[in-house]
């Protein structure tokens, strides 16, 4: 006969609002974990899913993650250009925040290095990637995006190809990507007062310099398109992604760019510890602390409602005692009822955490290891906070039961 | 050879605290109960029943004196032989003024429950549980809870309790002061009849009279000394309740 099974049917309703107000708290631990897990994820959600080996950035700078970091363009061709260099691309980051239908719309850019990106590997749940080399975006499903509608963003407008799930920078913004020439118009929008008062300021420093003076096509050009003006600079990007071929060590290709003094090179894994070490690092140790701070109240909470539980069986306890029963079988009553609740209340909080948390504005990734990880946690809660209550009951005396 | 007797208790004193703290509960109190015996314990209160009801019981140790049951030694002053727990579930059953029922059990299964914890079978257990039940006559109340029984109900199966390891001894504390007469009676006589049919020796600290006459021996209590109580005390005392 099982006592403790005994006890919790006499006692239902008790035991299951005691029950699923442990599960709500598991639950919250679990949630913590999976904030936790999806803070980590999300940041490196772009820098896996870009799938660079090397990662090339302004020199002295930690990457587009950590600080502004601007190349010019040409240093494509010069990454490129390295033995064991497979293909090197643009690579553009920038947030931005508009306004769409009354409210903030706050997303990542991402510009890809059309033509040899156009988004394919890219974690499409609708639409497709990229087929032109302009106006056209792919846009993660926390924007609210639809598939076909059409978004305004600086002077021009750019049609949602493709919807993402989960692309999400590491401060939560969903992100949307770009060709990376399309991913720097949105970022060096000016409006046409500004260019046109550039030009003019352009054409003014110009007619003071001699050769202004005395070559008037040199005003005219200044005064024309930026991008024609060869002495000016195109569009910086934020670093240039290289792929390696099979066999080629990064740590020597790693070399060979270093010795160049405009830039610094990190490999994949090294941008990704920036990232984590960096931009995430205090949140993460943040939720870390909370974490465990809410496992020891989880602990704290179940031993004294275990010891209640005891507390309320006292004189059953005593009369058990009374007529011989052993200890072991009154330890097993208050260890078996706790790990039935510590068991239940994970069922609990899995169960409801697995309808809640995908409506939380971030996303919360409960992996299997951490699920075993809270388990097993929970089996240790279980079998702590029942031995405060075995202490009580072994101190009961028999003849409790009479008087 | 002598006869194995279910209870032989000698020179058992009792003493708690010391120096000016010190209260004897029990003088040199003996008692020799008989297989299939039994023997009523009267006494105003705090004259000791209860403590000797709890040395005998293998709960509170005295401080001095031998304790046999069923024939075996099982303790020597605050000295005890062996496991007393597990002495306790196989050769004594207890009934108290309160039915004492573990609440969250059906009432087969407070019986059940003792069959169990001397290593039966969970299905000989319950049958036994049952005919004891049938046997005191609330096999049909056998899979409520003790809520859902009236006092006597309860008592009786206290009393199927008790019986359900097959003791050599039932220690019964008033098991009749929250009955009426004639349920009082009953589990009286059926304390009786329990005794002589399984051989078992019962002591019982009543404070009810009327029903002495179920008695084979009576012993009277006072200020922690136990004496029989002489024959024509007890008739007289049958005869004329509440002056014991």
């Amino acid at each position: 006969m099982n006592l403790a099974v005994r006890d919790i049917r006499h006692s239902l309703g008790r035991f299951i609002l005691t029950t699923i107000g442990v599960g709500m708290l598991l639950m919250v631990v679990m949630g913590m974990g999976g904030i936790y897990r999806g803070l980590v994820d999300d940041a490196l959600v772009v820098t896996r899913s870009v799938g660079a080996d090397l990662w090339v950035v302004q020199r002295d700078t930690r990457g587009p993650f950590a600080e502004v970091s601007r190349l010019p363009r040409s240093l494509v061709d010069r990454v490129a250009a390295v033995p064991g260099v497979t293909d090197a691309r643009e690579f553009v980051f920038h947030t931005i925040q508009r306004e769409r239908g009354g409210k903030p719309l706050r997303m990542g850019v991402l510009g890809l290095g059309w033509p040899l990106d156009k988004g394919e590997g890219l974690p499409l749940v609708a639409g497709r990637a990229l087929g032109q080399a302009h106006f056209e975006m792919i846009a993660d499903e926390s924007l609210g995006l639809a598939l076909g509608e059409r978004l305004r963003l600086g002077k021009d407008t750019y049609t949602v190809v493709g919807i993402t799930r989960w692309l999400v920078a590491s401060g939560g913004d969903g992100i949307a990507c770009f060709t990376s020439r399309d991913a720097q118009a949105i970022q060096f929008d000016e409006p046409g007062e500004s260019v046109r008062l550039e030009r003019q300021a352009r054409r003014g420093r110009a007619g003071e310099a001699d050769i202004g003076r005395t070559q008037p096509g040199v005003l005219e050009r200044a005064s024309g398109l930026s991008g024609e003006i060869a002495a000016l600079p195109g569009p910086a990007v934020s670093a240039v992604i290289a792929r390696l071929a099979p066999g080629a060590e990064a740590g020597a290709v790693q070399q060979v760019m270093s010795g160049w003094s405009d830039v610094t090179v990190y490999t994949g894994a090294q941008q990704e510890d920036l990232l984590l070490r960096g931009s995430v690092d205090r949140a993460r140790r943040q939720i870390q602390l909370f974490r465990v701070l809410l496992t020891l109240i989880s602990a704290v909470i179940m031993a004294l409602i275990i010891y209640t539980l005891t507390l309320d069986k006292l004189h059953p306890l005593a009369l058990l005692k009374l007529i011989g029963a052993p200890n072991r079988t009154i330890i097993g009553l208050i260890l078996q009822q706790a790990l039935i609740m510590g068991g239940l209340a994970f069922g609990v909080g899995y169960g409801v955490g697995l309808k809640l948390f995908p409506m939380f504005p971030r996303r919360v990734l409960v992996t299997n290891d951490d699920l075993l990880r809270v388990a097993g946690i929970v089996l240790l809660i279980s079998v702590f906070s029942s031995l405060l209550g075995i202490w009580k009951a072994m101190r009961v005396a028999p003849s409790e039961a009479i008087g | 050879m002598g006869e194995i007797l279910a209870l032989d208790a000698s020179g058992l004193t009792k003493v708690y605290g010391s120096g000016h703290t010190e209260v004897v509960a029990l003088r040199d109190a003996s008692m020799r109960v008989r297989r299939g015996e039994v023997v009523a314990l009267l006494g105003p209160s705090g004259a000791g029943k209860s403590t000797f009801l709890l040395c005998v019981g293998l709960i509170n140790p005295p401080t001095r004196g031998g304790i046999a049951i069923g024939g075996r030694r099982v303790q020597d002053g605050a000295r005890s032989f062996g496991d007393l727990r597990r002495f306790r579930r196989e050769n004594i059953g207890f009934v108290f003024q309160k039915s004492n029922l573990i609440p969250f059990l059906s009432a087969i299964e407070n019986v059940q429950v003792v069959g169990e914890l001397i290593g039966r079978p969970p299905s000989l257990a319950r049958r036994r549980a049952m005919e004891l039940l049938e046997a005191l006559g609330v096999g049909p109340r056998a899979f409520n809870m003790p809520t859902q029984l009236s006092g006597g109900e309860q008592q009786r199966v206290t009393v199927a309790r008790a019986l359900a390891n097959r003791p050599s001894l039932i220690l019964a504390d008033e098991p009749t002061a929250a009955l009426d007469s004639k349920r009082g009676r009953q589990v009286m006589e059926l304390f009786r009849d329990v005794a002589h049919e399984h051989g078992t020796g019962v002591i019982v600290v009543t404070h009810d009279h009327r029903a002495l006459d179920v008695f084979d021996t009576v012993y009277e209590m006072e200020d922690g000394m136990l004496k029989p109580a002489a024959h024509e005390q007890v008739a007289e005392t049958v005869r004329q309740p509440g002056t014991a």
